[in-house]
């Protein structure tokens, strides 16, 4: 059985002038357990919002979300932060890191929505980023790429089961990037997570062995009204 | 705990609000607490002040300054009292003690009281308490220039037996009024926490004599305290005197009457606590304020955690207990507040009045105050807690551009 199914997604969005505007419609998507997949698309095309759809984040106006045995679209609220938090590790663009709190107990407060924080795990996470001598760091104490890291470890310290992941390296200088992909990508395969990571960074896509186009998958995307 | 850590950095990050919103918690909870219990304490301490005494005879007045006058040495004297008024007082059946007492005099600003020896060894200083004397000293001799002072103005002027002084006329110190006469103090009494601590005592004839003073009222006294054989005495001299006669004023009993002072004081304290629930109310409207405030700053913080999977409930409690939390460490500070009101006010009443309040005594409001006060800090939080209850989540994940 696939990690996740989607069928007839569909999700639009009012504009400022009152108009709904279709941003998400994909009649099909599947992710296997363990799975890595590049997702690209220009932007404006839906990727981030598909991305929070998956994660319950934003709820769509029809069609299904099979995550885990879980239909996301028929869950309650509460339950669906608690199977976000239990299935789901997103990494942001923006990092989105806490800035009052330290860089462990930014991992920390990952874990505690989940199975709960486990300070021996958080630290031989921040320690496999290469941020051991960081722990008691506030965000603001670090370079980007170390906040990019500290993200990682936050989104994989629960061993999710799919990680989500929108541009993370998109802040990175490209050694910075590349580096960070990769670390991404080696975690997950060790802890059997799936990825689902969305870029449009060529050098990025090529190394994926699935790439999907969120411009052909995406059929709302092509409706979209040039300005 | 995890609610815990949240609140803490939050706080932490808004430290001079939660300062100064805790601050105005603070002295709303101290407010309260201080007029509630030297209005309970004030009322019962002076109430009780009056035990070693049944009842007042004085001049034709009101009741309430007579008392005053005689048993706290407050306020002028309403009068004067015929000698023999007191002595046909003294005489009758149902008095088992009545003692004079005459003002008019004052040392350095204390009052001088005069009376009769056995004020101090027949009377009590309260209930079953006698006077004593501090070792060394001894009671003045009636017919000599002699003083006993109380302990307050012993302490104050630094007098002790042996020492001599001048008194000066009139209630109010005025150097220019000082008599010829010297008193010798011969004892300083025992602290009694009475008004008795704080008067300089003479010889009645003394202050009657003193130079300077009319020969044509040379024998009368200012009021006669009173101890009664029983209640029903005090019915029968009330009628005799208050109701019969229309020269003087019997003042019985002493709780009805003192119970009339703080009536008349009641709008005062009345105000007072006004004032303290209407800073609790501006108080707990700060603590909605800083809270809704600060959540424009935090939006994306509440955001982050959602996304992290944190349930909109715990964003909920997250701001309601921090709004506690807000109101409990300002009751912490008010418990400080409190104790310096307190010790302020008991310093200033019993300077003025010789009665001790007692600012450690338990009181029920010292916890039934802080803890509406953080019931009220909580439901502050309401409003901005449920700001954060519908915070959205997907458009608060970026950044503030
Ligand atoms: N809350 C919203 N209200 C109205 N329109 C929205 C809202 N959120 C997103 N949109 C619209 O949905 C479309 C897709 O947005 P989304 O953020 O998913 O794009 P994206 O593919 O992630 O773009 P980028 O690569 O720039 O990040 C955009 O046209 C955007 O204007
Ligand atoms: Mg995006």
């Amino acid at each position: 059985m696939a990690l996740l199914e989607i069928e007839n997604l569909r999700k639009s969005f009012r504009t400022p002038y009152g108009q709904l505007l279709p941003v998400v419609d994909v009649p099909g998507f599947r992710l296997s357990a363990g799975e890595q997949v590049a997702l690209s698309g220009p932007s404006g095309t839906g990727k981030t919002t598909f991305l929070n759809l998956i994660a319950g984040i934003l709820t769509g106006d029809s069609g299904h979300i099979l995550l885990d045995g879980q239909n996301m679209t028929t869950l309650s609220e509460p339950d669906r932060d608690r199977h976000r938090a239990a299935v789901i590790g997103y990494i942001f663009q923006t990092f989105n890191l806490l800035q009052g709190f330290t860089c462990l107990e930014n991992v920390l407060l990952g874990m505690s929505f989940g199975p709960g924080a486990d300070r021996v795990r958080a630290r031989s996470l921040l320690e496999r980023v290469g941020l051991g001598d960081r722990l008691d760091y506030f965000p603001r104490q670090l370079s980007t790429g170390q906040q990019q890291r500290v993200a990682v470890a936050r989104a994989l310290a629960n061993q999710p089961k799919l990680v989500l992941a929108d541009e993370p390296t998109g802040n990175l200088d490209p050694t910075n990037a590349a580096q960070s992909l990769a670390l991404i990508r080696e975690l997950c395969a060790e802890q059997g997570s799936a990825l689902l990571l969305v870029s449009h960074d060529p050098a990025v896509l090529a190394s994926f062995p699935r790439r999907e186009s969120l411009a052909t998958l995406n059929q709302a995307s092509r409706t979209e009204v040039a300005l | 705990m995890i609610l815990w850590l949240l609140v803490r950095r939050s706080l932490r990050q808004h430290l001079l609000s939660t300062v100064v919103t805790a601050l105005s918690l603070a002295l709303a909870g101290g407010l309260l607490m201080s007029v509630w219990v030297v209005k309970r304490q004030a009322r019962a301490t002076f109430t009780g002040q009056t035990g070693a005494w049944d009842a007042v005879l004085g001049a034709r007045g009101a009741k309430l300054q007579l008392v005053l006058n005689a048993l706290f040495h407050l306020e002028a004297s309403p009068g004067n009292v015929a000698f023999s008024d007191f002595q046909t007082l003294s005489s009758n059946r149902v008095v088992a003690l009545a003692i004079p007492i005459a003002v008019g005099d004052n040392y350095l600003g204390y009052r001088i009281v005069g009376t009769l020896t056995n004020l101090f060894t027949e009377a009590e200083a309260a209930p079953g308490r006698r006077f004593r004397l501090v070792a060394g000293g001894r009671w003045f001799e009636d017919g000599y220039r002699e003083a006993v002072v109380g302990s307050f103005v012993a302490q104050r002027l630094g007098l002790k037996p042996g020492d001599t002084f001048k008194p000066y006329h009139g209630l109010n110190f005025n150097p220019k009024e000082q008599h010829e006469d010297e008193y010798v103090v011969t004892g300083i009494l025992e602290p009694s926490n009475t008004p008795a601590d704080r008067v300089l005592w003479i010889p009645l004839a003394g202050l009657q004599n003193m130079s300077g003073h009319s020969a044509a009222t040379v024998s009368d006294v200012s009021a006669v305290l009173v101890k009664l054989r029983s209640a029903v005495a005090g019915q029968q001299l009330d009628m005799l005197y208050n109701k019969q006669g229309d020269r003087l004023t019997f003042a019985w009993p002493l709780g009805t009457v003192l119970a009339q002072l703080f009536d008349k004081m009641g709008w005062f304290d009345q105000v007072l606590e006004l004032v303290a629930y209407l800073v609790a109310l501006v108080a707990a409207g700060s603590v909605l304020a800083s809270i809704y405030n600060s959540l424009s700053a935090r939006r994306r913080d509440l955001a982050i955690l959602r996304a992290l999977g944190a349930r909109r409930i715990l964003v909920f409690a997250s701001i309601i207990l921090e709004a506690t939390s807000i109101a409990a460490f300002g009751m912490v500070l008010a418990w400080g507040l409190y104790a310096v009101i307190m010790g302020a006010v008991s310093a200033v009443i019993r300077a003025q009045t010789g009665v001790v309040l007692d600012p450690w005594a338990w009181d029920p409001v010292l916890v039934i105050a802080p803890l509406a006060l953080v019931v009220l800090g909580a439901l502050a939080g309401v409003l901005p807690a449920i700001k954060a209850y519908s915070n959205p989540v997907a458009e608060n994940l970026a950044p503030e551009s």
